[in-house]
């Protein structure tokens, strides 16, 4: 297995020589990964940094926390420096306190003798250190898995409505002969056209005459009826012959029935490809839920990450941590399900 | 029981009628095969009876009940398609149980039939593969056995064979039939392979541009096709088709002088009542109706009585051994081709003499419709499947 892994990425274009092209192309893949993976690898390794490690400048790539040590006569650990001596040696004390210019310290070894330093003299001990408690306390002072359900449930209810009233519009709009059909299929392809903020107001007072403000129900509703949806699924019906169709009518099959068992199971290439969109756009969405949603009790995770953001102050460490959590769900997604994406894409005809 | 009637049945399309009023019947056990060039409506007139395509006038009634505007679903027909249009994300078993599911037929009742029908088929060893698994063939079964767990009054069948290689078309044709006679449901089989139909037939059906042109057993339309595009579709090779004039008129029959001023006169034995001398018709022979003398290798010596004697250019011969086909031409250059029995010793550029019986000559009128005149002698072979009179 780790055989093959290296063999596949020490592929050469042939002749089992690097050719220039090899370097051209594994230089440029690399920029490629550095820039693409780069700012996600900082964010994760950020965000298990202490809040004072993250205001140090220049920013360590590593987590880096002060080395503490338990000191005897002493109730708290005591951070510890590399001091140096008079004769121009080094040694590891325990800082108690600090006054002014100078740093009260004990060797951990001899508790009892308070030695004075001059704060120029020593220099603190860092070691790689994972501030976990950035995610711990997410859960123990914030309420983050509130705002992880309030976005699961959106995310998934949304997707499921998306797919179910996007397939039956696909399907009519494809295997359906009727007045109009044309005209409908245009006025869904003209939705593309208009930008989603243009809407943003009526959509806001027809939700708002429905009740639905500070409801999840609120951001799916609106969402659920995506031209993007129909305009793929219809694509990818088009494909199933009409032949099967006509097979499951003389086999006294009801309309509904054909949706369900020849239809839908014959689209899940472009079903899935839908589903993964839906989840990547019902899941990062900002803007709308920002409208609807200000109960914090209601937040999205988004806009969970939003109010962290203080005019004041900025809790950089759970902003970070509260991010990452934020990404990993649709990057599973995305990375179990990408193949379909492409598949489905290709077969559907749409970006 | 199950008996289908047309009647007036129309469809039409902004661009045009696709059937232009068509009554037929068609009786319970019958086999009944349409029949047409492509485009002749064969197909949506199928589509029609099975409810797949709307009536856009007339009555189609099964059973004595008009069925115009009952879905597809509650006909109690099956349909056999063309691509067979099996469930490629279902298991054989599961295409078959489809159908019967939709009727809430109990789980064992349907184990059994499926069992039963996947027997007679010899599909029983595919009931877990996914169709995409199957051979032309298997597949082509399986369309059939999803049509036989149904027990359906009426079975359709579109074009079902043309998918298939030459061998496994003559091997599933044998089957079909045995399966009817076998099942004895009344079955509409439309095709446009005039052998099929032939071969299958109770009753053919033939259609052109949304009309019937005639309906009959298999042999009458061979004996006594109506019309000079019935004498045509039926029948291979085609019909030798040789324009010329009435000369004369009378008990025997009628001759006609073919067009050119070198070609014969031919007799044929049919009535010319109405007809009057000078007017324009068209002689139809058979290739296989036409006799060579004295070729001492088919053994065929003479023709029997009032034959015509024509002299013939051979220009091309094909020796398939069990038979032979000659492309000749008449002496004014009006092409004929012969389909003799056994071998020949014809060879390219032979002058031979040919002799042409008169009844075996069909004489069509050139005015629409291109009507035949009927033949006086009634030819000897019947059909032999009782309920095909007509």
């Amino acid at each position: 297995m780790a055989n093959r892994v290296v063999q596949f990425l020490t592929r050469t274009r042939g002749h089992g020589r690097f050719h220039l092209t090899d370097w051209l192309t594994y230089g440029y893949l690399t920029i490629g990964v550095f820039l693409m993976f780069g700012p996600v690898m900082w964010l994760a390794l950020s965000s298990f940094k202490t809040e004072a490690a993250l205001l140090q400048f220049p920013p360590p790539l590593l987590p880096y926390g002060p080395a503490e040590a338990e000191v005897e006569g002493y109730d708290r650990p005591l951070p510890l420096y590399r001091v140096e001596k008079e004769d121009g040696s080094e040694t590891i004390m325990a800082q108690v306190r600090r006054i002014g210019l100078i740093a009260q310290m004990v060797d951990p070894d001899d508790p009892g003798t308070i030695v004075k330093v001059n704060v120029k003299k020593r220099k603190r001990v860092e070691e790689f250190q994972l501030a976990t408690e950035n995610y711990s306390d997410l859960w123990r002072q914030f309420d983050f898995p509130q705002y992880l359900w309030n976005s699961v449930f959106i995310t998934i209810v949304a997707t499921i409505l998306t797919l179910i009233f996007n397939a039956m519009a696909a399907f009519a709009l494809s295997k359906y002969q009727f007045r109009g059909r044309t005209a409908v299929f245009l006025f869904i392809i003209g939705a593309l056209m208009i930008p989603p903020t243009i809407v943003l107001v009526p959509t806001y007072l027809v939700v708002s005459g429905m009740g639905l403000l500070n409801s999840p129900w609120g951001v799916i509703w609106p969402a659920i009826a995506t031209p993007t949806g129909v305009f793929m699924l219809r694509q990818y019906m088009l494909t199933i012959p009409d032949d099967l169709i006509d097979a499951a009518r003389m086999d006294n099959a009801s309309e509904w029935r054909i949706f369900w068992r020849i239809v839908m199971p014959l689209s899940a290439p472009a079903l899935a490809v839908l589903a993964i969109f839906s989840v990547m756009w019902r899941w990062n969405e900002f803007l709308w839920p920002l409208i609807v949603l200000n109960r914090s009790e209601e937040f999205t995770l988004p806009l969970a990450l939003n109010a962290f953001q203080g005019e004041l102050k900025t809790q950089w460490n759970y902003l970070l941590a509260m991010t990452v959590l934020t990404l990993l769900p649709v990057t599973f997604v995305f990375a179990f399900l990408q193949r379909y994406i492409t598949s489905g894409i290709a077969s559907a005809g749409v970006k | 029981m199950a008996r289908l009637q047309l009647k007036k049945v129309v469809k039409s399309y902004p661009s045009g009628d696709v059937i232009r009023g068509v009554d037929l019947d068609i009786d319970d056990r019958e086999f009944v095969v349409f029949v047409g060039p492509s485009g002749c409506g064969k197909s949506t007139l199928l589509r029609m009876i099975s409810g797949l395509e709307s009536v856009s006038s007339g009555e189609i009634i099964i059973d004595d009940q008009c069925v115009n505007d009952i879905p597809a679903a509650q006909r109690g027909l099956a349909m056999v398609f063309q691509s067979y249009a099996l469930y490629p994300h279902m298991t054989v078993y599961q295409n078959l149980a489809f159908g019967l599911e939709n009727i809430r037929t109990p789980r064992d009742t349907i184990a059994k039939k499926i069992a039963e029908a996947a027997k007679m088929l010899q599909i029983d060893h595919l009931l877990d593969r996914k169709p995409t698994a199957l051979s032309g063939g298997q597949r082509q079964r399986v369309a059939i056995g999803r049509a036989i767990v149904r027990e359906p009054k009426i079975f359709l069948f579109d074009e079902p064979l043309s998918n298939l290689d030459a061998e496994l078309r003559v091997q599933m044709r044998a089957e079909i039939s045995q399966l009817h006679r076998q099942l004895g449901n009344t079955m509409i089989y439309v095709t446009h392979d005039q052998v099929e139909a032939m071969t299958m037939a109770d009753k053919i059906v033939v259609l052109r541009s949304g009309n019937i042109e005639q309906v009959g057993a298999p042999l009458d339309l061979y004996n006594r096709p109506e019309n000079r595009f019935v004498a045509g579709f039926i029948g291979s090779p085609k019909m030798n088709f040789l324009p010329g004039v009435i000369s004369s008129i009378d008990s025997d029959g009628v001759q006609v002088k073919l067009d050119g001023d070198e070609e014969p006169t031919i007799l044929a034995r049919v009535d010319g009542a109405g007809r009057t001398d000078g007017e324009k018709v068209t002689v139809g022979i058979r290739p296989e109706h036409i006799h060579v003398p004295g070729d001492q290798s088919t053994g065929r010596t003479a023709a029997p009585n009032g034959g015509n004697t024509v002299k013939l250019a051979v220009k091309h011969t094909e020796q398939l051994g069990s038979e032979s086909y000659l492309f000749a031409e008449l002496s004014g250059g009006k092409r004929v081709v012969v389909h003799l029995p056994g071998q020949t010793s014809a060879r390219i550029g032979d002058i031979i003499d040919v002799q042409i019986p008169a009844p075996s000559c069909h004489i069509f009128q050139t005015d629409r419709g291109e009507m035949a005149l009927p033949r006086l002698d009634a030819p000897i072979d019947r059909p032999t499947t009782p309920q095909t009179d007509q």
